[in-house]
């Protein structure tokens, strides 16, 4: 459609289509990483000790951290989209900026804690891990695995609530077009739900 | 555009402060679980667990103020999931 018509006819929006879509796409995100819950739960019941082990090595406190950090910026995110319904934009672009802040955080957390197992030689393939019994490795794949497909999620998140921040700087996003804006805080929450499900099945777990 | 009703529900600032209170608090339950024993850690996490994400789902991603419909499509595709890990713990059970 050229712009030139867009003054005697009326932008359609479609909120309630744009708003099933995301829930639909979310979804497949749920059976996609319901896979690898399925896989750790079979194999859990297959290797109870190693799983046992396995979850005794990891870093405990940065598994809690990373949480608070994530249930923290689920907070933010949903606050800077009720901001936002009120016209409050300031106050929306703080939340939304800390929001960002936070998932940086999280992935430094998961730097420092993949760097401190690396170091270790415990990755696929790694000198220390070809010594575990069999079930620990696949503990350790299943970790990999999953805090690396999470990984990627998060800065899939940082990367769209960027995009949605400028969006709100330049007034693309408004108290009554803020769409995209809950769009964005749709997908940052589901990225913190698949987080509160890895915390005990891979930190608490032992 | 049409009526706000459609385009969403205002919640209160102090609802998700109140949410988030309570993940906090069922986080620290399930460390603390965790510690005390296998037993508590593993029926702390079938419990809480599902329930942190509720509170995530119906607060946070507004799902209390969707239409039943959507309510019901998420029902849907948690059946499919339980479906598949049933049967697949049939299946390795079998093969054992």
């Amino acid at each position: 459609m050229s712009s030139a018509t867009a003054p005697s006819h009326p932008v359609h929006k479609d909120y309630e289509g744009s708003k099933m879509g995301m829930w639909i796409f979310l979804f497949t995100e749920i059976l996609l990483f319901g896979g690898l819950f399925l896989l750790y739960s079979i194999y859990r019941s297959e290797y109870p000790v190693d799983f046992h082990t396995g979850g005794q090595h990891l870093n405990t406190f940065i598994g809690v951290a990373n949480t608070v950090i994530l249930l923290t910026s689920s907070l933010t995110v949903a606050m800077a989209i009720s901001a936002m319904q009120r016209g409050n934009r300031k106050l929306s672009i703080t939340c939304l900026s800390v929001t960002i802040v936070f998932g940086l955080a999280f992935l430094v957390d998961k730097y420092i804690e993949w760097s401190e197992e690396i170091r270790k030689g415990v990755y696929p393939n790694g000198p220390a891990l070809a010594k575990f019994p069999n079930g620990e490795k696949i503990f350790y794949g299943l970790y990999y695995a999953m805090t690396g497909l999470h990984g990627l999620h998060v800065l899939a998140g940082i990367t769209v609530l960027t995009v949605i921040l400028v969006f709100v700087k330049r007034g693309k996003i408004t108290s009554t077009n803020f769409n995209q804006l809950e769009n964005a805080g749709l997908y940052w929450h589901l990225v913190d739900v698949i987080w509160i499900f890895l915390l005990p099945m891979l930190y608490l777990a032992a | 555009m049409d009526s706000t009703a459609a385009h969403g529900h205002l919640v209160p600032y102090r609802t998700f402060v109140r949410v988030w209170l309570v993940l906090l608090f069922l986080t620290a339950i399930l460390v603390v679980a965790s510690r005390i024993s296998h037993e508590a850690a593993v029926w702390t996490m079938l419990t809480l667990t599902p329930l942190k994400a509720g509170l995530v789902f119906f607060y946070f991603m507004h799902l209390k103020y969707e239409k039943p419909f959507l309510k019901g499509l998420l029902l849907l595709v948690l059946f499919v999931l339980i479906v598949f890990i049933a049967l697949t713990f049939l299946d390795v059970s079998f093969l054992r």
